[in-house]
């Protein structure tokens, strides 16, 4: 369960402002979707969770706790599958996975199980111990997957997590993602698609130029703006169709 | 900590690269450049100094006798040259003796003959031979100044007051010293090479991966994955070093040394004190090529600051070559300084200072922990994080 009050960061002395006041709830067993154009605030707002950027002002927690105060706590608890998913070319995907385990303090035995499930869920068997140079987008984000929840988090970020990935691919991660939901999980996950929010997301917040410009269910959505499509509500709720083509 | 030194030096030893250049190239480059060099000035000195000397003389007709003299010698006298000047500075020759119109005439009369031995002392190679004449003139000088004085019933020796011996009291080992006073150099250089790519790798090449942002959100403290990387860079710095060191004392047995009438003290036990004094250097360099390459956003852009890193071992060597001073307990205390004066001094064949060596070694290995502690304060900056933005 995450909880943003009033988050704001701003950068280069803040000239740029990134996040201006965002506030919103992503609960346990629900797909939080952060939607907005391309700037809008939502890597930097993720960013700010996942404990990489202190936060200028606002509160936010995790189960709880201060990704501010505690980043320790906090990186344990969630997995993270950010938007750079650089692998390790001369390692296998088995030891790129293998690796972050150990960084979380898993044990050989805890990380070569949780490796196999994951072979299973993700289809990830016939790569599994090949070096990932000339991996395909595809493979590359099964691996970023299993490798950021190696360590089973409750918490589940992803920043465009179906970036560059074909419609299969596509399908797959959010037939998994609705996995990790059913058994409870909190997903968090940013993108500037609107079929992705329809198809996978159970509250929608929308993001325009570091503002929280709406938020709720996709149907709640709908209703608010009186419109047909969640394209025209999208349009209508951010005030412009910038970024939405890209 | 131990997963990230563990991975980087399981990665990198997979970069046939890194290999190459860390573990071959980096430890070969030192002893065989010696190998090679010194025994090329080792053929080139006793070439010059055996091979029959030809010169070229203007105005022989001038002086026949000293002209029969330098026969006799086993000088071979040459025809003059059109333009001796122009041979000279053409490089055609190295030295052309002219002998006046007038020296026949100042012999007669008993004023010093003038002589002119034409040559460009700033070319290097020209020195030996031009000593080599010097010397036969002045043999020539002296036997026939010593025949005059005999002439007129005076005892030679008179015209020597006093009699100038030099007592070379120098050593074979410390003149091999003095000759291969860039060894310190060409050990420091390895640590340097040796973490060159690795420093590269673990920092710049891990953000032009986009890895570094997903290793950051793993559980550990910043500073504790970039002790794993300094560790995993130390250690190739290591690598090198001894593989080095190991090959520098296999290139002894290839040095002329004998020929060139001196020892170099270089065996195992000279290379295990080596070994120690330099390794904490290898820390010193780690975190300094770590921090510079935090810094850059690519691999390319980290390596074209690598280029100017490595003039740093080479200040103190060139402080030794410009002063050459002699060893002082304060040089002990001057990272990269102390390993260059005190190697010096092991290759020499002195004693070993006890105390020198520890200062040495405390003192490089806090520098390098305290270069460690900036690097490790590094990633807390967000700048040093993110590419992208």
């Amino acid at each position: 369960m995450i909880d943003v009050k009033n988050l704001g960061k701003t950068f280069n002395k803040g000239k740029v402002v990134a996040v201006d006041g965002v506030s919103f709830q992503a609960k346990d067993g629900q797909i939080t979707g952060l939607l907005g154009p391309n700037g809008a605030g939502k890597t930097t707002t993720l960013r700010m969770l996942y404990t990489l950027l202190p936060p200028d002002q606002g509160e936010m927690s995790i189960d709880g706790v201060d990704p501010a105060k505690e980043p320790l706590a906090v990186k344990r608890a969630i997995g993270v599958v950010p938007d750079s998913r650089g692998l390790y070319d001369r390692l296998t995907a088995r030891e790129n996975i293998a690796y972050y385990g150990k960084l979380q303090g898993l044990s050989s035995a805890q990380i070569n199980k949780r490796i196999d499930s994951f072979c299973d869920v993700l289809d990830m068997h016939e790569f599994i111990d090949r070096r990932t140079n000339g991996f395909s987008q595809g493979q590359r984000v099964k691996v970023a997957i299993a490798r950021a929840l190696i360590h089973d988090p409750q918490t589940i970020l992803l920043d465009e997590p179906t970036n560059g990935l074909d419609v299969m691919t596509t399908r797959a991660l959010r037939g998994f993602l609705q996995d990790l939901k059913a058994q409870g999980r909190c997903v968090v996950l940013s993108t500037h698609i609107m079929q992705e929010v329809a198809a996978l997301c159970d509250h929608i917040v929308i993001i325009a130029k570091g503002k929280v410009a709406a938020e709720g269910s996709a149907e709640k959505l709908l209703a608010r703006s009186g419109a047909q499509t969640l394209e025209d509500a999208f349009v209508q709720l951010i005030g412009s169709d910038e970024g939405l083509l890209s | 900590m131990i997963a990230v030194w563990f991975k980087e030096v399981m990665d990198n030893f997979r970069d046939r690269r890194v290999i190459l250049s860390t573990l071959v190239f980096g430890p070969l480059f030192g002893p065989v450049f010696l190998v090679v060099m010194l025994g090329f000035a080792e053929r080139q000195t006793s070439e010059r100094l055996e091979s029959a000397l030809e010169l070229p003389v203007v105005g022989a007709e001038h002086a026949p006798n000293l002209i029969a003299y330098l026969e006799r010698q086993g000088v071979i006298i040459k025809d003059a040259p059109e333009d001796p000047e122009e041979t000279i500075r053409s490089e055609e020759e190295e030295v052309v003796l002219r002998i006046p119109e007038s020296f026949g005439e100042d012999w007669e009369t008993g004023r010093p003959a003038p002589v002119e031995i034409l040559a460009d002392q700033s070319r290097r190679y020209s020195g030996t031979t031009i000593s080599r004449v010097r010397g036969y003139l002045r043999g020539y000088s002296s036997t026939i100044s010593q025949l005059r004085l005999h002439m007129r019933g005076i005892d030679p020796n008179l015209t020597r007051p006093i009699n100038i011996l030099t007592v070379d009291l120098s050593t074979p080992e410390a003149r091999g010293g003095t000759v291969l006073s860039f060894l310190p150099y060409f050990i420091l250089i390895m640590v340097f090479v040796g973490s060159m790519h690795m420093a590269t790798d673990t920092t710049a090449g891990e953000r032009e991966r986009k890895s570094l942002e997903p290793l950051l959100i793993n559980p550990l403290p910043r500073w504790q994955i970039m002790a794993g990387k300094l560790a995993a860079t130390t250690t190739f710095g290591l690598l090198t070093l001894i593989l080095g060191l190991i090959a520098f004392v296999i290139a002894m047995d290839f040095l002329p040394l004998d020929n060139m009438n001196m020892t170099l003290n270089l065996d195992f036990t000279v290379a295990l004190w080596a070994l120690l004094m330099t390794a904490p250097a290898a820390l010193l360099a780690a975190a300094m090529l770590t921090i510079l390459a935090s810094f850059a956003k690519s691999f390319r852009e980290a390596q074209s600051y690598m280029g100017l890193v490595i003039l740093v071992p080479m200040l103190p060597s060139l402080y030794i070559l410009i002063n050459p001073t002699k060893a002082e307990q304060w040089m002990a205390w001057v990272p990269l300084l102390s390993q260059n004066v005190l190697i010096l001094e092991l290759v020499r064949g002195e004693p070993i200072n006890g105390l020198w060596v520890a200062i040495c070694v405390a003192s490089t290995t806090a520098a390098g922990l305290l270069l460690a502690s900036v690097a490790g304060s590094l990633y807390n900056r967000p700048k040093l994080i993110f590419t992208s933005d």
